[in-house]
């Protein structure tokens, strides 16, 4: 098995013959002095390219430890700024950074961290009309993405390039890792062949992640990249590493290769890039299901409202600890519970459901005037809304 | 015969917030279907209208994607786990 893998890394310029500077020596001593590493496992890092997809929490560590490890030339990929709430777990930025685009901050701080590798920044969005292109200068890509959409598209890339795929993802306190594309190794749609309807699974944004998970999950698919390109040890190929962080439990899964997979079998019937929003059921980022046709208030009306005594009855369909960290002072449903506990609200009184931006709350809205409930709207924009355009004071999370 | 279902994070909420379920069942097919008579709300993210499994939700027995061995119908026998694994897609962006 020891070397049944190995990437074969630099060759799309064949330059002469890698050496060592004498600081390079110093600085990976470390690995030298490891037989399983040594100076042939260090030059093949030398010239190995890698592409991290997103520079998020799995990204941040994935960086750091293929820098310092010397991955010669490292491709970032991200659209987004550097954002407050980034900080909890994306480790690859600071306090000062915020504002920023990330792939420029990150390039910042791996140059600091590693001057004698190359880093690339690709400041845009993947998308279907660059993956390929993007894919076929690197060796090895690395799935650090956050949505559905973009995990396809990685995914189909990686196999129509016959790139092997690193794809760590993470959920609250509960990680997934393996190695998809590898040749003869399944895809990430031999696993899954469709994506689930949006709406179904919430997003970190909605379900929150426990802050070191992305360490943990992202610093897997480092090491298992640096295993790739010393074609060292036992790779995740066929296996997928479920982590769960509070029970501090690894478990591992038998992944195979689905003989009637659409872009890896024999005769795949996916052989281009799609519209993966399309394929999703969603336009773009904003993934949970937007119900648009339900009655609005703002919140600006609803305060006008509120201010001239009107009757009107807050309904509050977010989380408890949600609840907890801000609120309207409003009765507490969580959408999910709301079926079973729809008599506790009047009926006859007027109701303006809120959640945090506005979608949950439109779901229940929709499912109450459903329930025969007319007297009800949503409030535009939810308590984020409140917070911009009413009371400051009200902490947006 | 007693076997555990693996709950996953995303899928606790609509089972009563428990990290794992034991069942008495046979089958998968029959563990799924006590599981889900516990917990109504969990049918629906398990099963598509048409009464299959979703496809973004995979079922082992021990390490085995059901799929792969005789799906609904696949044996279970005393202490064997169930896992349920739905993709979950998150990175961590905000």
């Amino acid at each position: 098995m020891a070397t049944k893998t190995g990437i074969p890394t630099g060759s799309a310029t064949t330059k002469t013959a890698a050496t060592l500077s004498k600081q390079e020596v110093m600085r990976y001593s470390r690995h030298l002095i490891m037989p399983e590493v040594g100076m042939e496992g260090q030059l093949k890092i030398k010239q190995a390219k890698v592409l991290c997809i997103g520079t998020g929490g799995l990204g941040a560590p994935l960086g750091l430890y293929l820098a310092a490890a010397g991955v010669g030339r490292i491709g970032l990929v991200d659209f987004d700024v550097v954002d407050s709430t980034n900080l909890q777990r994306q480790v690859l930025f600071g306090t000062s950074d915020v504002g920023r685009p990330k792939t420029e901050a990150a390039a910042d701080r791996l140059r600091n961290l590693n001057p004698e590798i190359q880093i690339d920044t690709f400041d845009t969005h993947l998308s279907s009309a660059n993956a390929l292109e993007l894919f076929n200068d690197y060796d090895i890509i690395v799935d650090g993405t956050d949505n559905f959409p973009t995990r396809y598209l990685v995914n189909d890339a990686c196999v129509i390039t016959g790139k092997p795929n690193v794809y760590g993802s993470i959920f609250r306190f509960e990680g997934q890792i393996t190695v998809f594309g590898y040749p003869g190794g399944p895809c990430y749609r031999c696993l899954y062949p469709e994506p689930p309807p949006p709406g179904l699974v919430p997003s970190c944004a909605e379900g929150g992640v426990l802050g070191v998970l992305p360490g943990i999950v992202g610093t897997i698919q480092a090491a298992e990249t640096l295993k790739l390109i010393i074609g060292k040890g036992e790779p995740l190929i066929g296996r997928l590493l479920l982590f769960d962080a509070l029970a501090m439990k690894f478990r591992e899964l038998k992944l195979r290769k689905n003989p009637e997979c659409s872009v890896c079998s024999e005769h795949p019937t996916l052989t281009k890039l799609i519209d993966y929003a399309e394929f999703c059921g969603i336009r773009g980022e904003e993934g949970p299901t937007t119900v648009t046709n339900v009655p609005e208030i703002t919140s600006r009306e609803l305060k006008t409202r509120l201010d001239r005594g009107d009757d009107i009855y807050i309904l509050d369909v977010r989380e408890v600890h949600e609840y907890q960290i801000c609120n309207l002072n409003g009765h507490l449903i969580p959408l999910g519970e709301l079926s079973r506990r729809v008599h506790e609200l009047d009926s006859s009184r007027e109701i303006v459901a809120h959640c945090k931006s506005g979608k949950r709350s439109a779901q229940a809205v929709e499912f109450l005037r459903g329930a025969g409930f007319k007297k009800i709207s949503n409030l535009k924009g939810g308590i984020v809304a409140w917070s911009d355009e009413v009371d400051p004071n009200v902490p947006k999370y | 015969m007693a076997v555990k279902v693996i709950i996953p994070t995303p899928l606790r909420a609509y089972a009563g917030k428990q990290e794992s379920v034991e069942v008495q069942a046979a089958t998968v097919g029959e563990a799924l279907a006590a599981l889900t008579g516990k917990f109504a709300e969990l049918k629906k993210h398990l099963y598509a209208d048409d009464g299959r499994l979703r496809s973004f939700v995979n079922v082992y027995v021990n390490d085995e994607d059901i799929r792969y061995l005789q799906k609904d119908q696949t044996a279970v026998k005393a202490g064997d786990t169930i896992s349920i694994v739905p993709s979950i897609a998150g990175g961590a962006r905000d």
